[in-house]
């Protein structure tokens, strides 16, 4: 899923600061799950504003709710009713409902709430961590099941680099050094002999390096 | 529980303090209350084995939100005490109203508790 | 022969060759190069000029190494994936080539995150083996990585590095068969402390005869003092410093150390010179060219020899 978490509380003040009468609209998608964006963080999230508001003599009327989902325009249609009685909308969604919301509301100004990270997991409560960058040709038929484009801080298609040791990245002690898992998975799986071959330059283009991406269905267009 | 403690504080029982949530604790201060305190299971001693930890981690996270936006962190307390500890739960009830005398009245206008005295909120799991 | 490098010809005559490093200024003073590069000409056969290294922005490599070429010397240039897609890559080979120079060490980088500007974007468009391979079908077969052909054929001598200190152990020579699938020519290694590993090292290599199929330098750092030992120990990824030659250090007088350092480099090339498969002995002098010679002449490694 999509793992976001919640921006600073001065920033988020900063950006509605001369507003009155606001909605704080989260979504019941990714960030729920993730909690950074759900329900709970709106509850949060306003009456933390409204803390902070009182306590500087600038009282600010909230009006909270929680979209099924912030990136399917059905569901952002249920603001319609309301949304011109606000001066504005913070939305708790990923950087795709944020800007949905935009696309479809014109007029009123959009704040983010939350900062959108990365396409991940939850390794426990608690901790997340990324597993895919979304290059949009998956090869994780060739490494084990691990993606070395992410988990790799150098995105080596071939490694491990040098800097490797313990089974700790060269970056950071905390992460584990992508190549070493593979090599383990590798071993396991009894596909050494994989190793070896040189993996081909990728082609990029079906990444965000070729320009920002759309699929179409014919099958599925109503 | 015969002894006295100071009449400017309201007791809200949960089951356990596991069941204290964030927001509890900042719509305690919303509505008004000048200070809150958890007072939960000695640690080690919960029946739910980590309620009373659990309190503890929320009751710090609404100290930092404090922080970050200018209100005092001391005005929130976690503490812990066994079932037979009348006199210390009193000791506690006296030292959060002392505080909270101390720190003056939150800025946070009083609404829904019909008083304009000072009160101090403990949030308790002990009978 | 495929290049007119000097170093390969040598490498081809069986000549057991020696190499230097040269790190580039922080800034535009060519003269800082030159004087760098004069400590080391007769000392070495080659000089490697690194490619921003520890992703602290430097005067250019491909700059650097001709100014060197200027000198009558022979560069080896680094360069880094990090900092370049394949278009640059390609370009900036291209660019060497047509200045002469015949030597290109292929490698990943280090990540940017250690250098003076760490909230930078990686490119990684390829990586080092990759690097490899694009030389190879650059010069061998006169393409572009996108299929054109190129008018002009680059012909580089290409190395990379391999590091035996770095984990997984056991995955360090099948890394540098990989390397040499993509066709790696020669190798210069991560310095050298921990010999017993590295002859361990040196052993899987010659256990799938894969020193025959590609010229081995065996890297080494002299020591100026016990507070460099310790951080390249502690704080370089990869390196293995054994707790030994750190005590060695400990053993002498603070104002000989520096010597001590020497004498630990000089006898480690001896050792090196006796392993079955080194063929040559890169010495990183880092920020301490001039001792380079002094060095390369206790090892026994001077006069070099004329092509």
């Amino acid at each position: 899923m999509i793992i976001g978490e919640g921006k600073p509380i001065n920033e988020i003040l900063e950006m509605i600061l001369k507003h009155k009468k606001i909605i704080v609209a989260g979504c019941r998608g990714c960030v729920t799950v993730c909690s950074a964006g759900g329900q709970k963080e709106v509850e949060i999230l306003s009456s933390t504003i409204r803390l902070a508001r009182e306590k500087d003599k600038a009282p600010i009327e909230i009006f909270e709710t929680t979209l099924e989902r912030q990136c399917d325009t059905e569901y952002l249609e249920q603001m319609r009713n309301y949304i011109d009685e606000y001066e504005a909308v913070l939305s708790l969604a990923c950087g795709a409902g944020v800007q949905f919301l935009a696309e479809m509301y014109k007029k009123i100004p959009l704040y983010p709430a939350i900062n959108t990270n990365f396409i991940g997991v939850t390794e426990k409560q608690g901790i997340w961590s990324e597993r895919c960058q979304s290059c949009g040709n998956c090869m994780l038929e060739r490494t084990g099941g691990i993606c070395p484009i992410t988990r790799c801080s150098k995105s080596l298609l071939n490694g491990p680099c040098g800097g490797s040791s313990d089974g700790k990245c060269e970056i950071d002690s905390e992460i584990d050094c992508a190549w070493q898992i593979i090599y383990e998975r590798l071993m396991e799986l009894d596909l050494m002999e994989r190793f070896e071959e040189v993996e081909d330059i990728k082609d990029w283009s079906t990444s965000r390096d070729g320009g920002p991406r759309r699929i179409e269905r014919e099958d599925l267009k109503l | 529980m015969r002894a006295q403690y100071p009449a400017s504080i309201r007791i809200i029982k949960v089951p356990c303090t596991g069941k204290v949530d964030l927001i509890y604790l900042l719509k305690t201060f919303e509505t008004g209350a000048d200070g809150v305190y958890v007072v939960g299971c000695e640690e080690g001693n919960c029946h739910f084995v980590a309620g009373n930890l659990r309190a503890r981690k929320r009751v710090n996270r609404v100290k930092e939100i404090f922080k970050q936006i200018g209100l005092e962190s001391e005005r929130i307390e976690m503490f812990n005490l066994s079932a037979g500890e009348g006199t210390k739960f009193v000791k506690i009830a006296e030292e959060m109203t002392e505080r909270i005398k101390n720190l003056g009245p939150s800025p946070i206008s009083k609404k829904n508790i019909g008083s304009d005295n000072q009160e101090t909120v403990s949030i308790n799991s002990n009978s | 022969m495929k290049t007119e490098s000097k170093l390969e010809k040598l490498l081809e005559k069986g000549e057991f060759v020696v190499t230097s490093e040269c790190g580039p200024p922080r800034g535009a003073d060519a003269d800082i190069i030159r004087k760098k590069g004069a400590l080391l000409k007769d000392a070495v056969d080659a000089v490697n000029v690194t490619d921003n290294q520890t992703s602290v922005v430097r005067m250019s490599s491909i700059s650097a190494c001709i100014i060197l070429k200027q000198m009558g010397m022979e560069p080896i240039m680094q360069m880094v994936t990090r900092d370049r897609n394949r278009i640059a890559i390609q370009s900036d080979i291209l660019g060497a080539a047509a200045l002469g120079v015949n030597n290109i060490l292929c490698l990943s980088g280090d990540h940017q995150k250690f250098g003076d500007h760490s909230s930078g974007k990686n490119v990684y468009d390829i990586d080092s083996v990759q690097l490899i391979q694009t030389l190879k079908l650059m010069r061998d077969q006169g393409r572009f990585i996108g299929g054109d052909e190129i008018q002009g054929k680059p012909a580089m001598f290409i190395g990379a590095a391999a590091n035996p200190f770095a984990d997984p152990f056991e995955i360090r020579v099948p890394r540098l068969a990989k390397k040499i699938n993509a066709g790696v020519q020669f190798i210069q290694t991560q310095c050298i402390y921990n010999l017993d590993r590295f002859e361990k090292w040196m052993e899987g290599i010659r256990g799938r005869g894969l020193h025959e199929k590609v010229h081995i330098l065996a890297g080494v750092t002299p020591f100026k003092s016990i507070g460099m030992a310790n951080y390249m120990k502690k704080m370089v990824p990869g390196m293995d410093v054994p707790d030994e030659m750190i005590e060695r250090l400990k053993s002498v007088d603070k104002e000989k150390r520096a010597e001590e350092g020497i004498k630990i480099c000089v006898e480690t090339i001896e050792r090196l010179k006796k392993i079955e498969g080194v063929r040559g002995i890169h010495i990183m002098a880092i920020e301490w060219e001039e001792k380079v010679h002094e060095i390369a002449e206790k090892a026994g490694l001077l006069p070099r020899p004329v092509v």
